[in-house]
């Protein structure tokens, strides 16, 4: 392993504007497809060199967000600073400062991963003589130095992700922008793409900005915003909104729920709910709390599980419900929201 | 640390060169539209099956349809080969149907998402369209060159100034129909739909266009209609170049090349040539603006 901490930045940092503004600057931000609010007013800075990530249920909002800072959307109020420039006024400066890896893949298919690169350095205008370099550069760091002449189509989903990350940083953008990056990865590829994201802070000089629906994930950022109904709940450190939750989570599975919640109540003085099938609450210290449990709950119960506070719990405490929850709920909005962007 | 200088290269932060990705100008659109342009070739060039199935049709129009309905036709031909009489309208439908193809690939590029790529770059939308244009014409220009190598199968002369002007011709129509499909591909975004829009445009275009009867002595029902199809105009031209390379009967050349008029005005060749390009370049300009509209 180098150590990427000792050594010191390009040259050309002068390209950052203002030294030490925010990366992102969002403010009363709002967005409504006719009588779908999507983003319902929301404000929030992202540090320069930052890893920001927005985290909420599908159909929260997240989508429309990133779509508005990246100049794809059209904000219907408020207003966005991206890399210091206005995502409506300045379209073409918010582009050439930004890398986009979205959801699904944008890649040609029929192109090689070499190709496909080539294409995106003359889209945007990168200097011919740098092109080659680069291009190593790039593919090497996701490894796909080796592959770059084989077509994309031949590539596995894991494979596409990558050199969509290698076409994002191609241009040498100051903000990431990074859309549900490793939905639909299995968890290997997924560890892998972390690994490249982390490794992109301290070799790239650069802010990233990403959605996850991912509870495990949104830890890896230096802070996280909780979207949920197009507005955004909390917005902390993990460590901080973890802290601020300062519960065990326990699940007990037994033969009759709505009795155990009953009891709970009456002879604990506990708020339990239904979440995720199994009847759900927080209490500090959970492992000692559990053997209380078992002597003191008349209700059989089949499983116990004993969980740390995750960000999950934070998406509880300030929603009543967990992610996977809000989901099931929310996916007829998002259905909609769905057909409106289609149109 | 790594002594390896070769890893060190790759994947030493100290050679990071960041890009400069300069602002937008004349030259960065001009390379925007040929990366857009080449894109097309590549594909195309990738895509062999392509190249051979949409060569099927114009053969079989040409060397079937023509030859089974030849002696049919023999009466009214003044001794003229059908499958020669035909030729300038199979080469239209050649031109047309791989431009059609061009620009169904957009619909392709908005459901697979590449369009999406294209759409945040820090590039003009109308550099992004001409591209596409350009490239579907080049293609489909390629396409007609091939039916143009088949000439002396049906008795046309390989004469440089025939195929100067046939080819010139061709790459127009080629841009206009690209420009045309590009322009429903702003709208329509489901390949299905497109498709069948487009065969409904199409083939009645191609059937009133003269492609594969005179124009004169029509119904005049049929004759209004013909006047008011586009492809009239490309295919009209392109038959005047073929016949004036032909060493026929004035009767023949009477009949089978009457050429198009307006209140009997004999339309010229040019002015047809106009109409053609005048009316490419209103559909690319309707497609570049619905481009720009779109987020």
């Amino acid at each position: 392993m180098s150590e990427p901490a000792t050594l010191t930045e390009a040259p050309e940092a002068t390209q950052t504007a203002a030294a030490g503004a925010a990366a992102v600057v969002v403010d009363g931000l709002v967005k409504h497809y006719d009588d779908v609010e999507a983003v319902r007013g929301i404000d929030f800075e992202v540090a320069t060199g930052e890893i920001f990530g927005f985290l909420g249920p599908n159909g929260a909002g997240k989508s429309t967000t990133i779509n508005m800072l990246c100049t794809l959307v059209r904000p219907s109020g408020g207003s966005a600073l991206v890399a210091g420039h206005d995502v409506v006024a300045e379209r073409d400066d918010v582009r050439r400062n930004i890398g986009l890896v979205f959801q699904d893949s944008t890649l040609d298919g029929y192109l090689t991963a070499e190709q496909n690169l080539r294409l995106h350095a003359e889209l945007y205008g990168v200097p011919r003589e740098q092109v080659g370099e680069r291009m190593h550069q790039v593919l090497e760091m996701v490894g796909l130095w080796e592959r770059r002449g084989s077509l994309v189509n031949t590539f596995s989903g894991g494979m596409k992700r990558r050199l969509e990350i290698a076409r994002g940083l191609f241009h040498s953008p100051r903000v990431l922008f990074l859309d549900e990056p490793t939905v639909g990865l299995d968890p290997q590829t997924r560890s892998s793409i972390w690994r490249y994201i982390g490794e992109l802070k301290a070799r790239e000089d650069i802010t990233i900005f990403l959605t996850t629906h991912y509870m495990d994930e949104a830890e890896f950022c230096e802070r996280i915003a909780i979207m949920d109904h197009g507005r955004i709940i909390v917005l902390d450190t993990p460590q901080a909104l973890k802290a601020q939750v300062g519960k065990d989570r326990v699940q007990i599975a037994t033969d009759d729920d709505a009795q155990a919640i009953v009891v709970l109540r009456e002879r604990f003085g506990i708020e339990a709910t239904i979440a995720e099938g199994a009847v759900t609450f927080g209490v500090p210290e959970g492992e000692q709390f559990v053997p209380r449990l078992f002597a003191q709950l008349d209700v059989p119960i089949r499983t116990v599980s004993v969980a740390r506070p995750s960000l999950d719990d934070v998406f509880m405490a300030h929603t009543g419900t967990t992610i996977r929850d809000a989901e099931a709920t929310s996916s007829d909005r998002m259905r909609n929201v769905a057909r409106m962007m289609a149109r | 640390m790594a002594t390896d200088t070769t890893a060190l290269r790759a994947g030493s932060p100290h050679e990071i060169a960041r890009v400069r990705v300069p602002t937008r100008s004349a030259g960065s659109e001009l390379r925007a539209i040929k990366v857009v342009w080449k894109r097309e070739l590549i594909r195309f060039s990738r895509d062999r099956l392509r190249i051979l199935t949409s060569l099927m049709q114009p053969f079989l129009f040409l060397f079937v349809l023509g030859t089974g309905l030849s002696r049919l036709a023999s009466a009214g031909t003044h001794g003229v080969n059908l499958r020669t009489f035909v030729y300038p309208g199979v080469l239209c439908m050649a031109v047309m149907f791989t431009a059609m193809f061009s620009a169904a690939s957009l619909v392709w590029d908005r459901e697979f998402g590449f369009l999406r790529e294209m759409m945040v770059a820090p590039v003009r939308r109308s550099s992004l369209v001409l591209g596409k244009c350009l490239g579907g014409a080049t293609v489909a220009g390629f396409q007609g060159v091939i039916v143009l190598c088949l000439a002396g199968l049906v008795g046309v002369p390989y004469a440089a100034g025939l195929v100067a002007e046939v080819f010139a011709l061709q790459l127009l129509l080629a841009f206009a129909i690209t420009a045309f499909g590009v322009m429903v591909a702003a709208r329509i975004t489901q390949m299905q739909s497109f498709m069948a829009l487009m065969q409904m445009a199409i083939m009645p275009m191609y059937f009133l266009s003269g492609a594969l009867f005179p124009v004169s002595g029509l119904p005049q029902w049929l004759s209004i209609l013909n006047r008011l199809d586009p492809l009239t105009y490309a295919v009209d031209p392109m038959r005047r170049a073929v016949f004036a390379h032909l060493h026929i009967s004035a009767a023949a050349r009477q009949a089978l090349d009457p050429g198009v008029t307006w209140w009997s005005w004999h339309v010229p060749g040019l002015v047809e040539a106009a109409v053609v390009a005048l009316l490419g370049v209103v559909m690319l300009t309707v497609a570049i603006v619905e481009f720009s509209r779109a987020e």
